[in-house]
């Protein structure tokens, strides 16, 4: 049988070595069923590339090429580059981490943009380190305990924010960006169907909670991920040569306080009188977010309760409602 | 057809007749004008490749790695801070095992920073687990980067050659460059067996373990021993389909009733040559042997070729700061694994691009004649008695700011 022919790829296939609630797996299989089989993937170091390779054994389905942390998007130009002028070239998928996309790897996904390459990042962001230990990274948010960002007598978590990536992405003016979320999935299918669709430079930033490092039930993660975006603390935008093109509208905000709780790693914030002041913080960017892409009034086809009563390929489907959250 | 060609110019025209189909630079002196040459090339039309001009050596290097796992043929040039820059990829590369070709334009490495000649960078990398071949001309330097290719993609090693900054990149010289057809004959069309294709689909670089981990690097290192062999043969065929040879793992020079030898690399042998002339016809029986190929290590060759000597000197432009010359220690080591008890005496010269002349060449062949029984461990050839240590700050002589 010919493989686009199947009722499912399972390009990530089971027996992988996530832990229970990876936001990561979920997102990467997602995704890469998506793209159907006639893609190349190139995986920067990170949680996604240990869980699924060991020794001889592999998760992947699909062609699947691992070098080191820095230099994916790199490896992806001259995987790309090789495809030109051939008769069938396959499409060229970058899948990195937090780290390998905000930190390590920026400078190499900064060249892959600006020389044009026909290529899709995809940044899973779990907003830390995950793989060494939960240590902070550029994507870590504001106050959020990591080991290299304690909270202590002098210090209430991160103390910077978090970088605002797609503000750099924009700046590259390129044919598509997108930011997306495990616990919008039709959202996701279309944002990486739409990416599909197009050639050249294109990026997906997909928010994927990780319950080891957040410190959050690993049947939570969906929920913390809806609630991320319910807030404002991760909108969910498309961009196209650098303007905001597309909004999820949010049909109704909730507090920031309400995502922040359900998280072991802001729970110091709620322990002592200051951590007040930092969740005032965050509201106030969640806020700045919410005016910055109009989220409350944009004019858009659906918004977040009708994205999330979005039925599943028919198929018993997910029906979430408010009461379903608290 | 021969050509006055600058050196630079002569290696690209090399890496056109390879036909690579992926190209990746990033300039750094003394390489640019391999990758500028190649950039025109691509202008004209003369070359069909893609040309990847990266935002940093580390992404070069990338570029290639991911090329080559796709199945094309492709090159990159480096140096200095951009090889150091490439190492943690060039260790990838090689230990996925990809056929990538690259040359190393060899200079001094920082700091203190310098532009010049010596071979710090790709010695460095020794144990980078590519083969590595130096060259003396830039005649070598275009037939090696042909035989470079055919080496690669026969052991999925990668090959990385090195020739000297400016005393060969930058220096106009008679060479003869092969034409398309044979070289098309003596290189057939790339073909990796392991090549990322979706109909059949395969991963690459995932993890390993410690159950599994030593017999990976054992199998590497049982490739780069077998590589020897067809490090040789290439260099046969090669003299065979085009008349000229350069040596194979060495280049001797009248060693064969020598008492004494010189062992060198890359374009010091040229003056080196010299000096042994002179030397003999004053009736003194040296000779000198050439490193071409320095990784893998050509123990057997080496031992051979120096075993009838009474007195060995290895004069090198790297240093392993704190233990000596890192070629001498090699070749001590290899003389007395077998056995051969001749004393070696070391000489680190011409860093820097600091000119290693024919009298500088001919004090060390004297230092080496009077030497008591003890080797000369490290000396510097033509060091200033009292070298400033560590490298003096430039003295500010007017201060940014008043005293506040």
């Amino acid at each position: 049988m010919d493989r686009r022919d199947a009722f499912r790829l399972n390009a990530l296939t089971s027996g992988h070595r996530a832990c229970s609630g990876c936001g990561q797996a979920m997102a990467a299989r997602m995704v890469t069923d998506l793209l159907g089989p006639d893609v190349i993937i190139v995986n920067a170091t990170g949680c996604l590339q240990v869980f699924t390779t060991h020794n001889a054994q592999s998760a992947w389905q699909v062609p699947w090429l691992h070098s080191v942390f820095a230099n994916a998007a790199a490896v992806a130009a001259g995987v790309e580059a090789a495809q030109r002028g051939r008769e069938r070239p396959a499409r060229v998928v970058v899948q990195a981490g937090d780290g390998g996309t905000f930190d390590i790897g920026l400078q190499c996904l900064s060249g892959l943009i600006e020389r044009g390459h026909d290529a899709l990042f995809i940044c899973y962001d779990n907003e830390a380190y995950m793989n060494t230990g939960v240590q902070r990274s550029g994507s870590t948010p504001h106050a959020a305990r990591t080991t290299t960002s304690p909270p202590g007598r002098l210090s209430e978590g991160k103390s910077q924010l978090k970088k605002d990536l797609l503000a750099i992405i924009a700046a590259h003016h390129m044919p598509y960006a997108a930011t997306a979320s495990v616990a919008f999935f039709p959202d996701l299918k279309a944002k990486v169907e739409k990416a599909m669709s197009l050639s050249g430079p294109r990026f997906l930033h997909i928010f994927s909670p990780c319950p080891l490092g957040w410190d959050h039930e690993a049947a939570a993660s969906v929920q913390v991920a809806r609630l991320a975006v319910e807030t404002g603390l991760f909108p969910l935008v498309e961009l196209e040569y650098g303007a905001v093109t597309g909004v999820m509208r949010l049909a109704q905000p909730r507090p920031v306080e309400e995502y922040l709780r359900l998280q072991g790693r802001f729970k110091h914030l709620f322990r002592e009188p200051r951590g007040a002041e930092e969740v005032r913080h965050l509201q106030a960017l969640a806020d700045a977010n919410i005016r910055r892409y109009g989220l409350r009034d944009a004019p858009t086809t659906w918004d977040t309760d009708e994205a999330g009563r979005v039925q599943r390929g028919g198929r018993g489907g997910y029906v979430t409602t408010p009461e379903h959250l608290s | 057809m021969k050509r006055q060609i600058e050196g630079s110019q002569a290696v690209a025209e090399a890496v056109r007749l390879c036909r690579p189909q992926v190209i990746a630079a990033y300039p750094i002196t003394p390489q640019t004008h391999i990758v500028e040459r190649l950039a025109q090339m691509v202008a004209d039309g003369d070359l069909v490749a893609e040309y990847v001009s990266t935002e940093s050596e580390l992404a070069a290097a990338s570029v290639v790695l991911g090329a080559v796992a796709a199945g094309a043929r492709a090159y990159t040039a480096s140096a200095s801070q951009g090889l150091l820059l490439m190492t943690e990829v060039l260790f990838n590369i090689a230990g996925l095992r990809l056929p990538v070709v690259m040359t190393c334009a060899n200079r001094a490495v920082g700091a203190p920073i310098n532009i010049f000649n010596d071979q710090q960078d790709s010695l460095s990398l020794r144990d980078a687990g590519w083969i590595q071949l130096y060259v003396e001309s830039n005649q070598e330097a275009v037939d090696t980067l042909i035989q470079a290719y055919r080496i690669a993609e026969a052991c999925e090693l990668p090959v990385m050659v090195c020739m000297d900054g400016f005393y060969l990149t930058h220096t106009v010289e008679s060479v003869d460059l092969p034409d398309q057809a044979q070289v098309d004959a003596y290189l057939p069309p790339m073909h990796f067996a392991r090549t990322l294709d979706p109909a059949a689909p395969s991963t690459l670089g995932g993890g390993s373990e410690p159950d599994n981990y030593l017999e990976y690097r054992q199998a590497h290192h049982r490739a780069l021993e077998r590589a020897l062999v067809e490090i040789e043969t290439a260099a046969m065929s090669f003299a065979d389909l085009f008349g000229r040879a350069h040596g194979a793992l060495l280049d001797s020079y009248c060693t064969e009733d020598a008492e004494r030898i010189l062992v060198t690399v890359g374009s010091a042998m040229g003056a080196v040559r010299d000096v042994v002339d002179a030397l003999r016809a004053r009736g003194e029986r040296v000779g000198a042997l050439r490193l071409r190929c320095l990784r893998p290590f050509p123990t057997a060759a080496l031992v051979q070729a120096l075993q009838g000597a009474r007195r060995v000197a290895v004069l090198e432009k790297a240093i392993s700061v704190g233990l000596g010359g890192i070629i001498v220690t090699e070749v001590r080591a290899a003389l007395h694994h077998a056995g051969v008890r001749v004393p070696v005496d070391g000489f680190v010269g011409g860093l820097g691009g600091r000119d290693l002349t024919p009298d500088s060449i001919a004090a060390v062949f004297a230092a080496s004649a009077a030497a008591g029984a003890a080797p000369i461990d490290c000396c510097f050839v033509d060091a200033a008695e009292d070298p400033p240590s560590p490298p003096p700050a430039s003295p500010v002589k007017e201060p940014l700011h008043g005293p506040s």
